[in-house]
Order: C-alpha cells, then sequence, then structure tokens
C-alpha cells in the first residue's frame, strides 16, 4: 500500500490534540478582556462608571433635596458638612415632568424616608437649590444626551461606513467624498445654525410632535459626530475585505452573512467601542459648551454643564463661592477621566499588534 | 594566531519581568579570533541575540541585568566600562547589522544621514568631507553608482541594497569585529547568496572578525568556520564547522541536522522534527534543559545541568566541546558508518 | 505638484458651494426675519430697509446677488442695468454684504475690525499648546514609568476632561483675584490675551503632550533606533535627529483638527474674557439673526481651516519622505 508513508496514525492525531490543548489559543475578545482587567486603572474607571451610572438611575429614590426648588431670598451657602447637618424635614416633591418610573421611584422614596431631606453637604446655589441634588439629577441629564447622542452617531455612522467600505470602487469614493466635504465645515456653525433655526419652529414641534429642544439637541449633535465614526469603520471595512482571513474563510466555504457576522463585524466592533467611549466626553463637553452659549439645556432641567455654567457665572471679586465651580467641575472631571482612562484601556487591550504581549 | 578579538567569559543576563526572573543567557562563554568566523546557531529564544546585545551593552536595563561575566576587547572588559567609553567603541571597533534593514535604517533620514554621521561622531569629520568617503564605503560592499545612491531614502532601495547600505555603514569605519544578527534571514535566498559573499570577502580584505547569528544551518555551513549551538540560554555543543555536521555529539544539534530535508531517501518517509516544544524559560527543568525532548535522556540528565566537557575528537580541527552526558557514545556511534541516529 | 493644489482648490470650492448655498436657502426658509421682534417700524422706514437689504427681490435673485461675482442691484454693470457705477459684488468678489444689526457697518468692516484680534487670541494659544504639550509629552516618554509620567499622564487626560470655561474660571480667580497679574477682560494689548489663550490652547496641549508621548514610545522601540544607539551615537543625538521627527509626526497630523477645535473654543472664550473678536460676533450674530454676519464669518472660518489643513497636509509630506502629495 503505497499510502503508508503519507497517513499520520491515530497516535499521531492524539498527540497533536493534547499538545493544542495545552497551549490554547487565544480569541482577540479572551486576550482583550484579559488585559483589560490587569490594567488597573482602566478596571477602576469601569467600576466607577457602573457606580455612577447606577447613581444617576436611580436618583429618585435618593432622600435629596428637590434640585428644582427656589429660594431667591438667601446667597448661596456654603458646603455644610454631614457630620455637622445630616438633613432635615422639609422635603417637597418640585420636580419637572418625570417619567412613570421616575414617579414610582419618588413614591418609594417618601414612603421609606417621609419629608427628611439630605442637609446643604455641597452648599446651594445663587437661588437657594440643594448642590449635591443638582448634581445628581445633572448627571442624568448629562449621560443621557451623551448616550443618545453617541448612540445616533453610531447607528448613522457605523451603517455609512460599513455600507461604503463594502461597497468599494465609485461608490465608496462619492460616499467619503461627501463626508470629506461635511468635515471640512466648522460644525459649530452648522449646530448654532441649526438649533436657534429650531427654535423658531420650537412650539409647533413641541404641540404638534412632542419633540422637545432636547430630543433635537440628541439629534443634531449625533449627526455631526457620525462623521468621524463613518471614516473609521469605512477604514475597517475596507482593511478587513481584503485580508487574508477573509479570503481563508471564504476558500473554507463560509457564506457571505457568516463572513460578515462572524468575521468582519467583531472586528469592526472593536473599533467602534473604543471610539464610542471616547466620544461620549467630547459630547458632553459640547453640551456644556452650547449651554454656556445659551443653546443648550434651560431650566428647570439641570445638566452638568448648566451647572458649570452657573457657577463661572457666579464668579467675582467680591465673594468666592468656589464650591459652585469645584463641585460640578469634579464630577464632570472625574466622569470624563474615567471615560478617558476606560476608552485608552480598551483600545490597549483590543489593539491585535499588543497580542500577547504586555 | 594572537590573543582573540573578543573573548566572552561566563557571561549571565538575566530578565526580570512580572511573570518572574528569566536567564536569557547563562554561563555562556566563547572566543573570536581575528579574521575568522564564528556562527552561534540556536533557535529562536535561545539567547543568541541577547548574548551579542549584552556585549554591545544594548540590553534594555530595566528589566534586562547583566549578572555575571566579562567581555575582553581590546584588553579591557567592555561590561565594565563606562556608557561614554562603551559609546566610543560602538560603531568604531565593534560594528553590529541587524535583521530587517527595512526596519533597522531610518525611514526619515537620507543614506547619506545615516552613514556620516559615524564618520561625525567618532572621527570629528565635517559633513562634506565625510560625504565622500561615504560614497566611497558604498562602493565598496558593491553598490552602483554610490553618489546617487547617498541622497537616496531606505524606502527607494531594494533589500538587498538596503542591507548592503546596513553593511557599509557597519564598515566604515574598520571595526575589528563585525557582529551580524540574522543578516540573511529577511532577504531572498538569490540576495542570501551574495550578502554572504560581500561579507566573506569583505572580511578576506580587511581582516575583520565575524560573529555570526543565525538559525539557518544552510547560512552557516557556507560562511563560517567555527561554530557554537545554543538552546535556552545555554551553549550545547561547540566545535568547527564540518566536524559539528559530520559528527554531531548533542541531540539538539543532530535533531536539528536531520531535520533538514535532504535530496536524497525516500520522498515519502515523513520528515523528522524534534518532539516536543521550544523551552518556557520561566519554566526550565532542573537538569539538562533538553531533557523533556531528547531520545538519549536518561536519569542523570534530570539532576543536574550537563557540564560543557571537552570530548576528544582527533578528526576534529581543534577543541570540541558538548554538553551531554552521551557525547561519548554518540562520537563512538558515528565511528561506526550507518548507525550514527 | 500643481495638481495637487489644483485637486484641493476644486474640492474647496464644492464646500464653500454647499456651505453658502445650503445656508443662504435656509436662513431665507426661516421664519422670523432680522427684523422680527423690534419695534414696530414706521413705514417709510420699513420700505427703506426692504429696499437696502433687498428683502423684496425674489430669493433665488437675492442669492446670485449675494453670492456674486457681479452686483445685481442699481450699481451694477450696465448689460444688466445698472448704472455700472459698482459692477462687482457678492462673496465672489469679497463683500459679505451689509450687516442687518450693525446698520451702518458692512461685514467686511466688523470682520476686519475682529479678525486680527481673533487671530491673536487662536496663535497664543496654539502656542500655548504646542510647547505646553510638546514638552510635557517628551518629558513623560522620557521618563516612561516614573512618577513624574504618570503626573503628566494624569495632567493631560484632566485637561482633556475638563471645559473650557471652567479652566478659564479658575484661571481668572488665581491670576486676576487672587495673584493680580494679567489683566482679565477686554482687549488692550497682546497681555490681555495670555490668559485666554491659556485656557483656549489648554485641552489641546494635553492632547498634544498624549499624542507626543506615544509617538515618542512607538518611534523609540523601533529597530532603527536600536541601530542608531549601536554605531556609538550619543543619547541627545539619538533623541534629536532619530526620534524627535518621527515622534512628532502624529502631533503634525493633529494641527489640522487643533485648530478647527481652537477656532471653535475661541467662541467660549472670546465670551467669558470679554474679548471683542470675530468669535463673539458670531455668537450674537446668530442669537440676532444678523444672517450676512453669521455668514459672512462662516465662510471666512470654512475657508481658514481648509487652508490650514491643506497646509498642514502638505508639511507632513516634507517630513514624512514616503508620504507622497495627492495621497490622503
Amino acid at each position: 500500500m503505497a499510502k503508508e508513508g503519507w497517513d499520520l496514525g491515530r497516535r499521531d492525531y492524539e498527540r497533536l490534540l493534547s499538545e493544542s490543548l495545552v497551549h490554547k489559543g487565544e480569541s482577540l475578545w479572551r486576550d482583550a478582556a484579559r488585559r483589560l482587567r490587569r490594567n488597573r486603572a482602566a478596571w477602576w474607571s469601569f467600576l466607577f462608571l457602573c457606580a455612577f451610572g447606577l447613581t444617576a438611575l436611580l436618583a429618585p429614590l435618593f432622600p435629596l433635596p428637590s434640585p428644582v426648588t427656589l429660594d431667591l431670598s438667601i446667597e448661596p451657602q456654603p458646603p455644610v458638612p454631614p457630620w455637622v447637618e445630616l438633613g432635615t424635614h422639609g422635603f417637597q416633591p418640585d420636580y419637572w415632568e418625570l417619567s412613570g418610573v421616575d414617579e414610582a421611584l419618588v413614591s418609594a422614596r417618601r414612603a421609606v424616608f417621609g419629608t427628611w431631606q439630605t442637609g446643604p453637604w455641597l452648599g446651594t446655589d445663587g437661588k437657594g437649590r440643594d448642590l449635591l441634588s443638582r448634581i445628581v439629577w445633572g448627571s442624568r441629564t448629562s449621560i443621557l444626551v451623551a448616550l443618545a447622542a453617541a448612540v445616533c452617531s453610531l447607528l448613522i455612522g457605523v451603517t455609512y461606513g460599513a455600507l461604503s467600505g463594502y461597497l468599494g470602487g465609485r461608490v465608496d469614493n462619492l460616499m467619503m467624498r461627501v463626508v470629506d466635504i461635511l468635515y471640512s465645515i466648522p460644525f459649530i456653525f452648522v449646530v448654532i445654525f441649526l438649533i436657534t433655526i429650531v427654535n423658531e419652529y420650537r412650539t409647533e414641534l413641541e404641540d404638534r410632535f412632542g419633540i422637545d429642544r432636547e430630543v433635537v439637541f440628541f439629534v443634531v449633535i449625533g449627526a455631526i459626530y457620525w462623521l468621524t465614526m463613518a471614516r473609521v469603520v469605512r477604514g475597517q471595512v475596507l482593511a478587513l475585505r481584503n485580508t487574508e482571513f477573509i479570503e481563508a474563510a471564504r476558500v473554507l466555504g463560509a457564506s457571505t452573512a457568516r463572513v460578515l457576522f462572524v468575521h468582519l463585524v467583531p472586528n469592526v466592533l472593536s473599533v467602534v467601542i473604543v471610539y464610542l467611549t471616547l466620544t461620549i466626553p467630547a459630547v458632553m463637553l459640547f453640551e456644556a459648551f452650547l449651554t454656556f452659549l445659551g443653546l443648550g439645556i434651560e431650566p428647570p432641567k439641570v445638566s452638568w454643564g448648566l451647572l458649570a455654567v452657573d457657577g463661572s457665572e457666579m464668579i467675582n471679586p467680591v465673594r468666592i463661592y468656589w464650591w459652585l465651580v469645584l463641585f460640578p467641575s469634579l464630577a464632570m472631571a472625574s466622569t470624563l477621566l474615567a471615560l478617558n482612562v476606560l476608552g485608552d484601556g480598551l483600545r490597549d487591550a483590543l489593539d491585535p499588534k499588543l497580542r500577547g504581549k504586555d | 594566531m594572537g590573543a582573540p578579538v573578543l573573548d566572552v567569559r561566563d557571561l549571565t543576563v538575566r530578565f526580570d519581568t512580572r511573570q518572574g526572573s528569566v536567564r536569557a543567557v547563562e554561563r555562556v562563554s566563547f572566543a573570536l579570533e581575528q579574521g575568522e568566523t564564528l556562527g552561534l546557531v540556536g533557535e529562536s529564544g535561545s539567547g543568541k541575540t541577547v548574548t551579542s546585545l549584552a556585549v554591545m551593552g544594548l540590553i534594555p536595563s530595566p528589566p534586562g541585568v547583566v549578572e555575571s561575566g566579562q567581555a575582553w576587547f581590546g584588553g579591557r572588559d567592555l561590561l565594565r566600562l563606562a556608557p561614554a567609553q562603551l559609546r566610543a567603541v560602538r560603531g568604531d571597533r565593534i560594528a553590529m547589522i541587524f535583521q530587517d534593514p527595512m526596519t533597522s535604517l531610518n525611514p526619515l533620514l537620507t543614506v547619506e544621514r545615516q552613514l556620516s554621521e559615524v564618520l561625525e561622531v567618532h572621527r570629528g569629520l565635517a559633513r562634506r568631507a565625510a560625504r565622500a568617503l561615504c560614497a566611497k564605503g558604498l562602493g565598496d560592499v558593491g553598490i552602483p553608482d554610490p553618489e546617487a545612491r547617498l541622497d537616496a531614502y531606505p524606502h527607494e532601495l531594494s533589500g538587498g541594497l538596503r542591507q548592503r547600505v546596513m553593511i557599509a555603514m557597519a564598515l566604515l569605519l574598520d571595526p575589528a569585529l563585525l557582529i551580524a544578527d540574522e543578516p540573511t534571514t529577511a532577504l531572498d535566498v538569490t540576495i542570501q547568496a551574495q550578502i554572504l559573499e560581500l561579507m566573506a570577502d569583505l572580511q578576506a580584505r580587511r581582516g575583520t572578525a565575524i560573529l555570526l547569528i543565525t538559525h539557518d544551518l544552510g547560512v552557516i555551513a557556507g560562511t563560517a568556520g567555527r561554530v557554537h549551538v545554543m538552546y535556552a540560554g545555554r551553549l550545547v555543543e561547540t566545535a568547527d564547522t564540518s566536524s559539528l555536521y559530520a559528527r554531531p555529539l548533542h541531540p539538539y544539534t543532530s535533531g536539528l541536522l536531520a531535520s533538514v530535508p535532504g535530496l536524497e531517501g525516500d520522498p515519502r518517509a515523513p520528515l523528522r522534527s524534534i518532539a516536543g516544544q521550544p523551552p518556557d524559560l520561566c519554566e526550565l527543568p532542573p537538569g539538562c534543559a533538553f531533557a523533556p525532548r531528547c531520545e538519549l535522556v536518561r536519569a542523570e540528565c534530570r539532576a543536574g545541568v550537563p557540564a560543557l566537557l571537552e570530548i576528544d575528537d582527533p578528526a576534529a580541527r581543534g577543541a570540541r566541546r558538548a554538553a551531554c552526558v552521551e557525547a561519548e557514545r554518540l562520537l563512538a556511534r558515528h565511528a561506526v558508518p550507518g548507525s550514527a541516529p | 505638484m500643481t495638481r495637487f493644489l489644483l485637486r484641493r482648490l476644486l474640492w474647496f470650492a464644492i464646500t464653500l458651494w454647499v456651505v453658502v448655498t445650503v445656508s443662504f436657502f435656509l436662513m431665507r426658509a426661516v421664519r422670523g426675519g432680522p427684523f422680527d421682534g423690534e419695534r414696530a417700524l414706521h413705514e417709510s422706514i420699513e420700505r427703506n430697509i426692504q429696499a437696502r437689504y433687498h428683502l423684496d427681490w425674489h430669493p433665488f435673485k437675492q442669492y446670485l446677488h449675494y453670492v456674486g461675482p457681479l452686483n445685481l442691484d442699481q450699481h451694477g454693470p450696465r448689460f444688466l442695468g445698472g448704472d455700472g457705477t459698482r459692477p462687482f459684488g457678492g462673496v465672489l468678489a469679497g463683500d459679505f454684504g451689509p450687516s442687518f444689526k450693525y446698520r451702518d457697518f458692512t461685514v467686511n468692516d466688523i470682520i476686519a475690525q475682529s479678525l486680527p484680534i481673533s487671530v491673536g487670541l487662536g496663535v497664543i494659544a496654539m502656542m500655548w499648546a504646542l510647547t505646553l504639550g510638546l514638552s510635557v509629552g517628551m518629558a513623560s516618554a522620557l521618563r516612561r514609568g516614573t512618577r513624574a509620567d504618570v503626573a503628566f499622564r494624569l495632567l493631560a487626560t484632566t485637561g482633556i476632561a475638563v471645559p473650557n470655561f471652567v479652566i478659564a474660571g479658575c484661571l481668572v480667580i488665581l491670576f486676576v483675584f487672587l495673584v493680580p497679574l494679567l489683566p482679565v477682560a477686554g482687549y488692550g494689548s497682546w497681555r490681555h490675551l495670555v490668559l485666554p489663550g491659556f485656557a483656549l490652547g489648554g485641552p489641546f496641549a494635553a492632547y498634544i503632550a498624549r499624542l507626543t508621548r506615544t509617538g515618542m514610545l512607538e518611534v523609540l522601540s523601533q529597530d532603527y533606533i536600536r541601530t542608531a544607539r549601536a554605531k556609538g551615537l550619543p543619547a541627545r543625538l539619538v533623541l534629536l535627529r532619530h526620534a524627535l521627527k518621527g515622534g512628532v509626526l502624529p502631533v503634525v497630523s493633529y494641527l489640522g483638527p487643533a485648530t478647527a477645535g481652537i477656532l471653535t473654543g475661541s467662541l467660549v472664550i472670546e465670551r467669558i474674557f470679554a474679548i471683542p473678536g470675530t468669535g463673539s460676533h458670531f455668537v450674537n450674530s446668530a442669537l440676532n439673526r444678523d444672517y450676512t454676519l453669521a455668514m459672512g464669518v462662516t465662510i471666512l472660518y470654512t475657508v481658514l481651516v481648509y487652508a490650514l489643513n491643506a497646509l498642514v497636509d502638505f508639511a507632513y509630506t516634507l517630513l514624512d519622505p514616503r508620504i507622497e502629495l495627492g495621497e490622503s
């Protein structure tokens, strides 16, 4: 039998199998998760952001004073630490329109805490509103804006970029030219234009479609940030489309759908995740920026941008209301810091060039 | 036969990593005579590159530490020189070329800039005066139209030309020792031959000693007079080239030689390989590092690291050493034709 | 080289045309002209305004008149029925028209007055960004892993995470109230631009520091640095001649977006520090519906950003010989 010299015996296969089980290969995700966990700064940032997200979600449950109740008679009060004054009774459920879930949480809070509320641990602002409460409630708006805008940019950007990269050729060229043109326009002007224009039709939008300024806000911001996302995704798809491993998968008989979902998407996903984590801080800053210009969030709603603006407006040489600037800035800075650190950590963890190294 | 150009004794290099300390090079000794080519052979991770970098003082220092050893060159121990003195030696008396000329040359600087700076730093020449010498240097390594090439950037040259530029750069100041770390690995086979020929030619004309580091047995066979084989950071066999190839005395060496497919023999016979995997330097076995993969392993192999002992081989040129308890037996087997493993 | 310039110019023209057209018709389409909300005006004044700003024309005619290069009003060229005194006008002839808000001034006047200030601010901001960013980034890269490195990196990440008006506020407290060193508001001399410049350039300094650090670290781990050391070059030469060029490249390509960002940020900074630059005029114009001023500034800034981006791309090709002009 001439074949004998070529065949591997059963024992050879078993040996190969046992060797390969010992030296287990690693998928991109497992390698990335391991490296991310080792990056302590990124890990702590992640935990911090989770805690922060939870606080924002459950804000109505905490026994905080209303963020809205005005008291124009008093000046801004400096912070009173909790060991001096833990809390008082005198809670008034004074909010803007809340959703059903939030209303339920408020009821729960009243059932548990009654009329007790925390004292001015972080001080009060120029209109007598408790700062801690405003920071906690403000976090909700800021996160909401950032997430909504990020998701918006993700949906538009990924679709556009993936399509452009996948179709390739002339279509791709044209689509990217459009992006280039839009990119050259200093978008701040576009935003200001759009928001100013939308303001004209504000009452109609609200009455007829229930679209308030915030929704417009999200859409506008999302519509700005999709450009870079599209570029990034398109670059990835282009690079991947012709890689050898895609060809190899095809040669092995993978269907187009399988190629798309098992091979292309995970690779694009890593880039998207990193970019998303880094866009959110940019959007939060941008919201603050617009609020500063009077085009963002308005009272009675609260956002961190609004708090930062309020604080900086109170700066004067006579009385330094440091707490009005410090605490909102701290809150914002630490959250953005955590997001940036996490984003960097994710980028390092998912960088295939660093696989296997440390 | 004067004093050796480079005399390395008991070199040990340790790396301290988060996973633990690793001895990349352990008690390696060798001597290089004037005008000869010494081959340092081993697979990736065997410690051969680290050895050469240690001699040059280029080990990144954390995490690398030269634990012990001496490297005598020109009457001085390189491992104990002050940084400024070592820098004066590097590039001038000892030169080094690396594996991949594309990444080893600065892509943002012209060829002329990279060559002339050697002359500027070590000989204090002005750039203009240096230019003529650079052109001559390029001509010496067989680069056609050297004047034009001077103003080129590395990415504008082919792989073979780039490696010639590297060699020219290394030999500009006529060093006594050239360390060549995998000089042909990144090149096509035909270009490989040219480069090796070039190096041999330059050596014959200038008397430069060459330390040739490679994993490719074929490269060694054509160029080196003597060979040192490394495994897991230790020297396991030393001999002159023809004796090593004809009568390997260490199971690792014979495994290496046997794994090269020959032009004769049954084409359907399975390719022979060395069983097992290359060792993890963090978890070396207590005895001989090769024991887990060795066909001739005995109980005493696991007891302690075998010493590199001199084996008496009358047919060899010069001394032979092997770090194996079976070395004598292997030598005896070679004497009986047809019974070599 | 000329092909590169021509192609860039072409796309630039297209971009600009899109910007002008879209914003023009958007503004016209929106209800609420620039004069709504003012006191009810006397009919004759109303008519004067209509005539002066050509609000009674067909929108398309207004558009053509705005774009130019030919003047379409009574002073236009003879063959169009005018008296030929001012045949050229419109954006293509460099005329942005009269301001809707500041009745006695044209947009060109306002821009001419405020642009030098804004440019001065931008330049100072960029100087802050580059000097701080490059030095901190390099110090960080060279002292990798040490406490100084960690401190620098923390500083850099914080600089990115804090809104620039907060930095501005803190600066004001520090340097004006606590340690009166610099003037805070208004504009009188370059000294007025130091603090605002720092507040504006701060976040960019932070980003540049990060880019420099990463760029330098990557270059320092390259094989050719090892070759340079193996040649016996002193450390200073290895750093300055071999590492610096490559390490700074990412910063050069960042200069484009950085300029755009500085332009954007100037809107806020000019407001806080009461600097009469073009940025603050823009914000006011958007809020006041002073359309010509708003559009004039938009067009101007688009031109600036585009020109600077092209310049940066060009500079990049000079630095890296592997890149050819015309590649993106």
